[in-house]
């Protein structure tokens, strides 16, 4: 504040009372409204739930797959396919379809995994060969504990 | 007789309703060759009536639940008395209601009804609209059966790949990274409360905007009627309009009743998180075209996921939509642009929704 101000000083009190006054109760105002949406919006977000199905899980029983056929597994929270090749080979993969997340199968009269939404359809390996999917199945890796098919994630080398 | 006037007239002398009345009174409806569109409005209204009155019987019975919703949806199709045919009726009304909602979308449309004043008008409509879409697909998963499943499934996906806010969308809407039970009592509080809530609100500025514009003239007609005064014609909405009005209502709920009591509307087979996708899924048939769309596009586009840039177009042409009445500027070239883009659409989701049913 210089001297020129000193004309102004009359006024200038009051309005800067008022400009307080409101930048109080404004922000008293705005901070209420935020304590009643934050915990509004923090509810709308659902607790994350823990994956218990772990990183292995038993798919089936050695004999209950036929050759030329397959079943879904739960894993974890998703399904996983489990197939039977007509060479005898057991391959797992994620039967989460990476276009728009439908559940796939195994066709077992083109010998290929297929998505019934978009028409998608993967090899054996899990590739994405024809249709709208942009990537491939995740694979899983396949061994026998016993009679148990076990089949878990793949560990990066 | 007379108790009635008597208490009307007890009414009447407190809060004055021949007042409020008045402009209803005064309400006009032109009257030209194309006025037979301006009942496909009217008609939509009904049938949300309709919805409104068989949703309220519906939740008498239904259970929202993983384990229950299916059942209990068997439960009023084969044990409550005429279950079957509210429910029908539900299911039907619904998709009548999205195809005169369509229709009169593109009545106002070709009629150029959006223009000055009326822009605020086609907004709104537009978003009911697009609520209408949100009332289908929520009320889709209800009954827990495969096909909902999985058409939930895609739906959220497609949600989850909008750029940046994608995943927490799809979180949100599924209640939690997949479609669960939790994702069913989500679509259930979605479908009888919120965007009922929302509706309402929106429905009574739309008829509130109609109400205080008055009928939009086509262009074509208005011009006629300008050159010539003695040409124009008008009719009165009470009671002349509103009793053909009630005409077209009594026909819709007769085509209703038929489709209902003749093509009960299935259950299908019970969801199961972990089955595959059936052969032959597909979606309800006002998502069709988006549908066949998303299953014809390729993987990639550029460096871009095929998907992606199908779901931007998308978001971007319904945006794009509801915007129509401030891009166009003035007479000749935009009105050309508007009314082509209209031909395209409706020729676009024509011929997609048939190839959808057509192609395996």
């Amino acid at each position: 504040m210089g001297a020129n101000s000193t004309t102004l000083a009359a006024p200038e009190p009051r309005t800067t009372r008022r400009r307080v006054l409101e930048f109080f109760l404004g922000g008293g105002v705005l901070a209420s409204i935020l304590s009643f949406v934050y915990p509004v919006v923090r509810y709308l977000v659902p607790p994350v739930v823990a994956d218990l199905g772990g990183d292995e899980v038993v798919a089936a029983k050695v004999g209950e797959l036929k050759p030329n056929s397959s079943k879904i597994f739960r894993f974890g929270s998703r399904p996983g396919l489990l197939l039977l090749t007509s060479q005898g080979e057991y391959r797992a993969m994620s039967a989460t379809c990476t276009h728009l997340s439908c559940t796939v199968q195994y066709r077992n009269d083109v010998h290929q995994v297929w998505c019934a939404c978009h028409n998608g359809m993967y090899d054996l390996n899990g590739r994405n060969v024809s249709g709208p999917p942009p990537r491939p199945l995740e694979g899983f890796q396949v061994h026998l504990r016993g009679d148990e098919i076990v089949v878990s994630r793949k560990r990066e080398a | 007789m007379t108790v009635i006037a008597a208490v009307r007239d007890w009414i009447d002398e407190r809060l004055d309703l021949e007042e409020l009345a008045t402009p209803l009174r005064e309400k006009t409806v032109p009257v030209h060759r194309r006025s037979y569109w301006y009942f496909l409005g009217g008609i939509t209204l009904f049938l949300f009536g309709i919805q409104v009155c068989t949703g309220i019987l519906l939740l008498l019975y239904y259970r929202p639940g993983a384990n229950e919703a299916f059942e209990s949806v068997q439960y009023i199709m084969t044990r409550v008395q005429f279950g079957w045919l509210v429910r029908s009726i539900h299911s039907w009304a619904a998709n009548l209601m999205i195809f005169t909602a369509i229709a009169h979308m593109f009545s106002v449309l070709f009629l150029r009804s959006y223009r000055k004043p009326r822009e605020l008008t086609w907004v709104s409509g537009m978003l009911l609209l697009f609520l209408a879409m949100g009332f289908g697909f929520s009320g889709y998963l209800l009954p827990w059966n495969t096909l909902a499943f999985f058409a939930t499934k895609v739906g959220t996906d497609i949600a989850g790949q909008v750029p940046l806010i994608g995943h927490p969308l799809m979180v949100f809407l599924r209640g939690g990274e997949e479609v669960t039970g939790a994702t069913l009592t989500r679509f259930f509080g979605f479908h009888v409360a919120v965007l009922p809530g929302i509706t309402t609100v929106l429905l009574m500025v739309h008829l509130l905007l109609i109400q205080r514009l008055g009928i939009s003239v086509p262009p074509g007609v208005e011009a006629a009627w300008k050159a010539d005064p003695r040409q124009s014609r008008e009719m009165f909405f009470f009671p002349n309009f509103l009793l053909r009005e009630l005409m077209a209502w009594y026909i819709a709920l007769g085509v209703l009743g038929a489709l209902a009591a003749l093509l009960p509307w299935g259950l299908g087979t019970k969801a199961d998180p972990f089955s595959a996708a059936p052969a032959g899924i597909r979606p309800e048939w006002y998502f069709m075209f988006m549908f066949q769309t998303l299953k014809m596009i390729p993987p990639k586009i550029w460096r871009l996921d095929g998907e992606l840039v199908g779901i931007l177009m998308f978001g971007l042409a319904g945006a794009v939509w509801t915007l129509i009445p401030f891009l166009e500027r003035g007479k000749g070239r935009t009105q050309r642009w508007i009314l082509g883009a209209g031909v395209f659409a409706v020729a676009y989701m024509a011929s997609m929704t048939v190839y959808g049913y057509l192609a395996k």
